[in-house]
């Protein structure tokens, strides 16, 4: 029998519960199938006119509706459904009665152009100012959007709809929310705080002004045509990600816990390791220092060597800079190994679910364990000659895989790397 | 389940041995000590009328923030935050200590979400005048956005920018979602240090009250207060809150830690509770106030409470009632003085608390009702209540070494 304590005396954390949403469709059978045939769920954009745009294509979820639409409501409808999901899956707590707090991930939550507009169209003159809308917001007749764009209020509903204890906590580390909101409930249990945490990601936000941002900045992919073959992880002729929208939820408690109720163990997040890049705002230290010692540290807490890990779950965005600095910081950390060890980036096809990627990516990290297959990254035709990485390349590949390392790396030098493995060490 | 209630066996003393204040008063803790012992409030009623907002008191961004380069990758709320965070580590004498800095770890309760005004307007404006072909609005958000004010709208990069201009490279972790987010920062942050996962923690939030767009916000749920300035427990037939502009940043540190190097703690942080109340019927909310005060640990030295209570209707009602069951606990609410500074009025009131026990004092009541009292002699115990506008309710315990 397994010791319920690890290497460092602290609860074993498992995963018994797991829901996940992508453009690639809803729950884990659905996009593990289409993750292993290698499809894309990158598409153009019909959700709102593209005219204008230099990116047109990204991987929106738009099977799921939410009303009235804004990009929180859709967070919070995707965020709603792979909970459930990831409930009915580990049988956990009573209905509407989670026994444990909520981390979620969540995009930061802004009043979008759709309201502004009807605030404009209200105010009823041709120049508007912010005084004009300001006049015109009170009373009353606008308060649902107080409501809707509070920070908090995706996490409160969840709170209350799954009755999780507490008091919620709503996250942003960019790209690496997801892992983050594992991080904090691996850590509370470990704290012996509780027994069982709910882990929550989601990001709903292509519109209009978020891809303008993103473009801005020159992070998006333009090969738009055709917009499945966009995301080009690792490939030569990469030019930056496409954005994405998603949802995970992970169910997490302690080995003894699960193990008392006679839960089904899916998985161990052996490992957490964050390490803050304090070089530039969008950019990593040329040195890949802050990458590297967020991996090592993550080795380090799951009490294992590099020689231990058989498959990386890239950050693997398609950005020019992440995959040839991943490539970089990866080898640093495991020498040649880096080279051996196959990685994937399931941002190929699914694009990049920003503040839902750590959560994402975890979940089929977990699922590649599951199933002894590794997804592939796809688009992966003109390999970038510089990137020596084994690039589990446009067809899945069946794997002994016993511990998969997955990364996330945000703007505003935030780096999370997490350690899941199929059963505790 | 998931609050610090009290140390536990094994677990360490948690201190408060840095606070950096950048408000509506003045920068620095003199300054605001004095602005408080003199019963002074900067209230802007003109400005942004009929709104009344309390405004930051101008200050040299250069002594924290010295390349004009960062400077400009910000927006006026990350500024503060990054100045306060820089007073905060001045006071616990880390600044720029490498070692030290490259360990610790950050959790940071930030809105975000700056607005480009004039952009705004200005396509409302062109849309109202008939501009409607489908890719408008594309075409003007490509031609009229800076690219970096994105990076001034992201909530996690007022962590961002603090670790870049302070030179942070520990952990970093943004909480959102008003103003619990602010409790939830410093009960993690405890929660954290207390269990040995780490040493010393910045901990902290900013807010600009500045802002036409986040009055909108606000206006929605008719939260603002109008017209006239009084102190949120002379606001019950005339709510709301008024916007104050505040950083407020502390540095947390085990007992043994900060021994090891020598620094002193303007107190300790002894608790941090949280929940979410339902607040569906009147006194849901001051239940909830109840069970979190019942969770802090006992209080048996002389005790006050310096609240964050906002002034809007009912949550100040709710808390209100909470006060009068505990009326021996001499009372000073912070958004008169200050204004709500949203995610940064906790923390606010953290440092305050422990301003005053450092002081030997609590600072004078200033208030026409009669619910804050005067003190007399030192606080050895302060809570700290925030209860949000809208949800969430945060406690913390704050003591004397």
């Amino acid at each position: 029998m397994t010791a319920p304590r690890d290497k460092l005396g602290r609860p074993v954390v498992v995963v018994t519960g797991m829901g996940i949403m992508t453009s690639l469709g809803a729950g884990k059978s659905d996009n593990w199938a289409k993750l292993v045939a290698g499809e894309s769920g990158i598409r153009t954009i019909t959700r709102f006119p593209i005219d204008g745009l230099k990116t047109t294509m990204a991987g929106t979820v738009d099977f799921v509706s939410a009303d009235p639409f804004s990009s929180t409501a859709l967070s919070e409808r995707m965020a709603e459904l792979v909970t459930q999901e990831a409930l009915e899956q580990a049988g956990i707590g009573a209905k509407a009665d989670f026994p444990g707090p909520l981390f979620l991930a969540v995009a930061p939550v802004e009043v979008e152009w759709p309201q502004r507009r009807e605030l404009g169209r209200a105010v009823g003159q041709q120049d508007i100012t912010y005084d004009d809308l300001l006049r015109i917001s009170g009373g009353g007749k606008f308060s649902a959007y107080h409501h809707r764009f509070m920070f908090g209020s995706v996490a409160a509903y969840l709170a209350e709809t799954f009755g999780t204890k507490g008091s919620p906590i709503s996250l942003s580390t960019a790209c690496a929310s997801g892992a983050t909101s594992i991080q904090l409930g691996v850590e509370a249990i470990r704290r012996g705080e509780t027994d069982a945490a709910l882990c929550v990601a989601t990001d709903g936000t292509v519109n209009p002004e978020a891809l303008v941002r993103f473009s801005l900045l020159s992070a998006l992919s333009t090969q738009n045509d055709p917009p499945q073959a966009a995301s080009r992880p690792f490939s030569k002729n990469r030019d930056g990600f496409v954005m994405a929208e998603g949802a995970g939820a992970l169910v997490l408690e302690s080995y003894e816990a699960a193990t008392a109720r006679g839960a089904k163990i899916l998985g161990v997040i052996a490992g957490c390791g964050e390490l803050t890049d304090s070089f530039h705002r969008t950019r990593s230290s040329p040195d890949g220092k802050p990458i590297i010692g967020c991996m090592n540290k993550t080795l380090a807490d799951a009490g294992m060597t590099p020689d231990q890990i058989d498959h990386i779950n890239a950050h693997g965005t398609a950005t020019p800079e992440n995959d040839k600095m991943e490539f970089n910081t990866t080898s640093a950390v495991f020498g040649e190994l880096a080279q051996k060890i196959p990685v994937t980036s399931n941002k190929s096809m699914v694009g990049h679910t920003i503040s839902a990627a750590g959560a994402v990516e975890a979940i089929f990290s977990l699922l590649t364990l599951e199933h002894q297959r590794i997804p592939p990254t796809i688009n992966y035709d003109n390999p970038d000659p510089t990137i020596l990485f084994d690039v589990v390349g446009n067809k899945a590949r069946d794997a002994r895989v016993t511990a998969v390392m997955s990364n996330s790396f945000g703007f505003g030098g935030q780096n999370a790397s997490l350690i899941l493995t199929r059963e505790p060490a | 389940m998931t609050d610090t209630p009290a140390l536990k066996p094994g677990q360490t003393e948690v201190w408060i041995t840095g606070i950096g204040l950048a408000t509506s008063l003045g920068e620095g803790l003199d300054a605001n000590w004095a602005a408080l012992s003199e019963k002074r409030i900067n209230v802007d009623e003109k400005g942004f009328a009929p709104y009344i907002v309390h405004p930051l008191m101008p200050v040299s961004f250069d002594s924290q923030i010295p390349k004009k380069g960062d400077q400009r990758q910000m927006e006026a709320w990350q500024r503060i935050g990054t100045y306060a965070a820089g007073l905060a580590l001045d006071s616990a004498g880390i600044k720029g200590n490498k070692d030290i800095l490259s360990k610790i770890d950050m959790v940071v309760a930030a809105g975000g979400g700056e607005r480009d005004i004039n952009v705004d307007s200005g396509i409302l404006t062109a849309e109202a005048k008939g501009a409607n072909a489908p890719g408008f609005l594309n075409e003007r958000l490509m031609s009229d956005l800076r690219p970096t004010l994105f990076l001034a709208q992201l909530s996690n990069l007022l962590a961002g920018n603090i670790a870049i201009v302070h030179g942070l490279g520990g952990t970093s972790r943004t909480f959102m979602g008003e103003e619990v987010a602010g409790a939830d920062a410093a009960r993690i942050a405890l929660a954290r240090i207390a269990s040995g996962e780490s040493d010393i923690a910045l901990v902290g939030g900013s807010y600009n009250g500045e802002r036409k767009d986040l009055l909108v916000l606000y206006e929605f749920g008719d939260f603002n207060l109008k017209d006239k300035f009084a102190p949120v427990w002379a606001r019950k037939d005339h709510p709301g809150f008024a916007l104050g502009s505040a950083g407020a940043f502390l540095v947390l540190e085990s007992k043994a830690h900060a021994e090891a190097r020598g620094a002193k703690p303007f107190a300790k942080l002894s608790s941090v509770v949280a929940d979410l109340a339902k607040r569906k019927q009147p006194g849901d909310m001051t239940a909830t106030l109840e069970k979190l005060w019942a969770k802090l640990p006992r209080r048996e030295g002389k005790g006050a409470i310096i609240t964050g209570a906002t002034g809007a209707e009912p949550a100040t009602s709710d808390e209100r009632d909470f006060l009068k069951n505990h009326a021996d606990f001499p009372v000073r609410s912070t958004g008169t003085v200050f204004g709500h500074a949203m995610e940064t009025q906790f923390p606010l009131g953290i440092a305050l608390a422990a301003l005053s026990i450092s002081r030997g004092a609590l600072f004078p009541p200033n208030d026409s009702t009669g619910t804050e009292i005067e003190m007399q002699g030192a606080p050895t115990q302060i809570v700290v209540v925030g209860a949000g506008h809208w949800r969430g309710e945060g406690m913390a315990l704050v003591e004397a070494v």
